[in-house]
């Protein structure tokens, strides 16, 4: 029987470790609202989203009392918008339409994101992509809930260097109508099709009708652990992590599996993953200065990146029936306070970023950039980030804001769970010549395996 | 059978297992195990309960506690049991 140490252990984790679920996310087909009128598909989106997450918001209310864990986050991910708005929207103003219809059904039903205004081009766009990724700013500027994403490589296809190049402008003109609107723009290689971490969750095209995703996160609780293990040799180092990950990986399962239960929709999977957010001590940068390193971004920590990162989907592994989505420990640099400190220190440069997304969870996240910075040099950044997850076969994404007249140093301020970053100096010298390139790049020599 | 956990955490004082017990008696919430211990100096105590007789639901039993221990000065959490048998029971 469970005895008072493990209760008081549990408790501990969830009040002075900020234990919690990060986000419940229903992930919701929109396949058969297609339609090629676009009052009809808007209404058909509406309805489907009302009807099929009326009850999230509550369900996931009632879990968190039960089990006296907190559920931060309840959200939507649907199928790439791009595909279902395809035969309805005949330019980009009816895309924009979309997107202010997901925002409405988002606030009916009270999840405080929705992902999914997406296209997948690793390897060549249609019209409606191009129309869907032109709106983009606008869509962005226009709603407050909507995250967009786009995917424009992968280890089999290569990278679509058009929409890379697409893409540089896009962003630079989402910052320049939106403060917050690159910040809820994520461009991809290697996407997952199931992922439920905003701001790049979509609901894949090879799911069912509905599937419940649950993210768990706890870095706080990594740290603890980790500051237990002073001095010790890496094989406690890691076995003290794989075990934690376990325990808080568990809990992820088990809301699922509860949520699931009660929504009476399939169970998909658990994201394991160590996302921080700005609340002091629920930082990833906080366990790589715990291993040893005086901030992220010394030398080393590429290498204690690389050891938590695996040790984590190692110990959660186990503890869940099915692991997906991005799993593995998030470096965002403006929703971490440890990566916020450590980039106003000058240890952390986007080099240095650059190297540790080649193993972390993810990429380059939540980064503020200069407002100046040219739209090459965005899709510079972008091209190399795409280049690492292709060679690597690994999900990459980038997620830069260029904060609106702004320079390096300053602080570019993004509020609630995406936080605040300081603006990071971007190399100077050109890429144009290299982005204004027509195609594609192939796919790299190892992607054929069949 | 659905366990439920009630922790007592706080400062030691005179009555506390007495105020709780009342409340859980008083709600025909059936006590199956006690234990308690000091931990650096507070007053911890874990119950291991069956709510199924009781009339109240679950989210009104775990407010009126809270309530109780904030008159006492103490934290009362009532939860689930299955949170802990999946964090630490393979």
């Amino acid at each position: 029987m469970i005895n008072i140490f493990e209760v008081n252990e549990t408790n501990k984790m969830i009040e002075k470790e900020n234990l919690d679920v990060r986000t419940i996310t229903m992930g919701i087909s929109l396949l058969d609202c297609v339609s090629d009128d676009i009052t009809r598909l808007c209404d058909r989106i509406y309805d489907r989203i009302t009807k099929t997450a009326g009850d999230l918001v509550s369900v996931g209310n009632k879990i968190e009392l039960e089990f006296g864990i907190p559920i931060v986050n309840k959200r939507i991910s649907i199928t790439p918008v791009a595909i279902i708005g395809a035969g309805a929207a005949k330019g980009q103003d009816d895309f924009v339409k979309i997107a202010m219809m997901l925002d409405r059904a988002a606030r009916e039903v009270g999840v405080n994101f929705l992902g999914g205004y997406s296209a997948l081009v690793s390897k060549g766009m249609t019209s409606a992509d191009r129309n869907l990724i032109r709106s983009i700013p606008d869509a962005l500027a226009s709603t407050e809930l909507v995250c967009s994403s786009v995917n424009v490589g992968s280890t089999r296809c290569g990278i679509d260097m058009d929409a890379v190049r697409m893409m540089g402008t896009i962003i630079k003109e989402t910052s320049e109508k939106s403060d917050v609107g690159p910040a809820k723009l994520v461009v991809f290689c290697n996407a997952p099709d199931d992922n439920p971490f905003m701001a790049g969750a979509f609901f894949g095209v090879t799911e069912g009708d509905t599937a419940i995703n649950v993210g768990v996160s706890g870095p706080g609780v990594v740290r603890r652990a980790v500051a237990k293990c002073k001095g010790a040799g890496f094989e406690e180092l890691c076995e003290t992590i794989k075990k934690t990950a376990f325990k808080v990986t568990r809990v992820g399962q088990l809301v699922a599996k509860e949520a699931s239960l009660r929504l009476n929709v399939p169970f998909g999977i658990v994201d394991l993953s160590l996302a921080p957010t700005p609340a002091i001590g629920d930082s990833v940068a906080d366990i790589l200065c715990e291993m040893g390193l005086e901030y992220a971004g010394a030398p080393g920590s590429t290498a204690a990146l690389a050891m938590l990162n695996d040790q984590v989907k190692k110990g959660g592994v186990m503890a869940s029936s099915y692991v997906g989505g991005l799993s593995g420990a998030f470096i965002p640099v403006s929703e971490d306070q440890g990566m916020i400190d450590a980039v106003n220190a000058g240890a952390l440069t986007i080099e240095k970023l650059e190297a540790m997304t080649c193993v972390c969870s993810v990429g380059l996240d939540m980064i503020a950039i200069p407002g100046d910075t040219g739209a090459s040099t965005i899709s510079g950044i972008i091209a190399d980030e795409m280049a690492i997850g292709m060679v690597n076969q690994k999900t990459t994404a980038v997620r830069l804001c260029p904060a609106k007249g702004k320079g390096v140093g300053e602080m570019a301020e993004y509020g609630g769970l995406l936080g605040r970053a300081p603006v990071i100096a971007v190399n100077k010298a050109s890429c144009e010549e290299f982005i204004n390139r027509k195609g594609r790049i192939p796919a790299p020599i190892h992607s054929f395996k069949n | 059978m659905k366990k439920t956990i009630i922790t007592v955490v706080g400062k030691d004082t005179v009555g506390i297992i007495a105020k709780v017990c009342t409340y859980l008696a008083n709600n025909r919430i059936n006590i199956l195990d006690i234990s308690q211990t000091i931990v650096d100096g507070f007053f911890s105590m874990m119950m291991i309960a069956d709510m199924n007789d009781s009339p109240k639901p679950f989210a009104d039993i775990a407010s009126e506690l809270t309530q109780i221990g904030e008159e006492i000065g103490v934290v009362i959490h009532c939860q689930r049991e299955e949170i802990f048998q999946q964090m630490h029971r393979i």
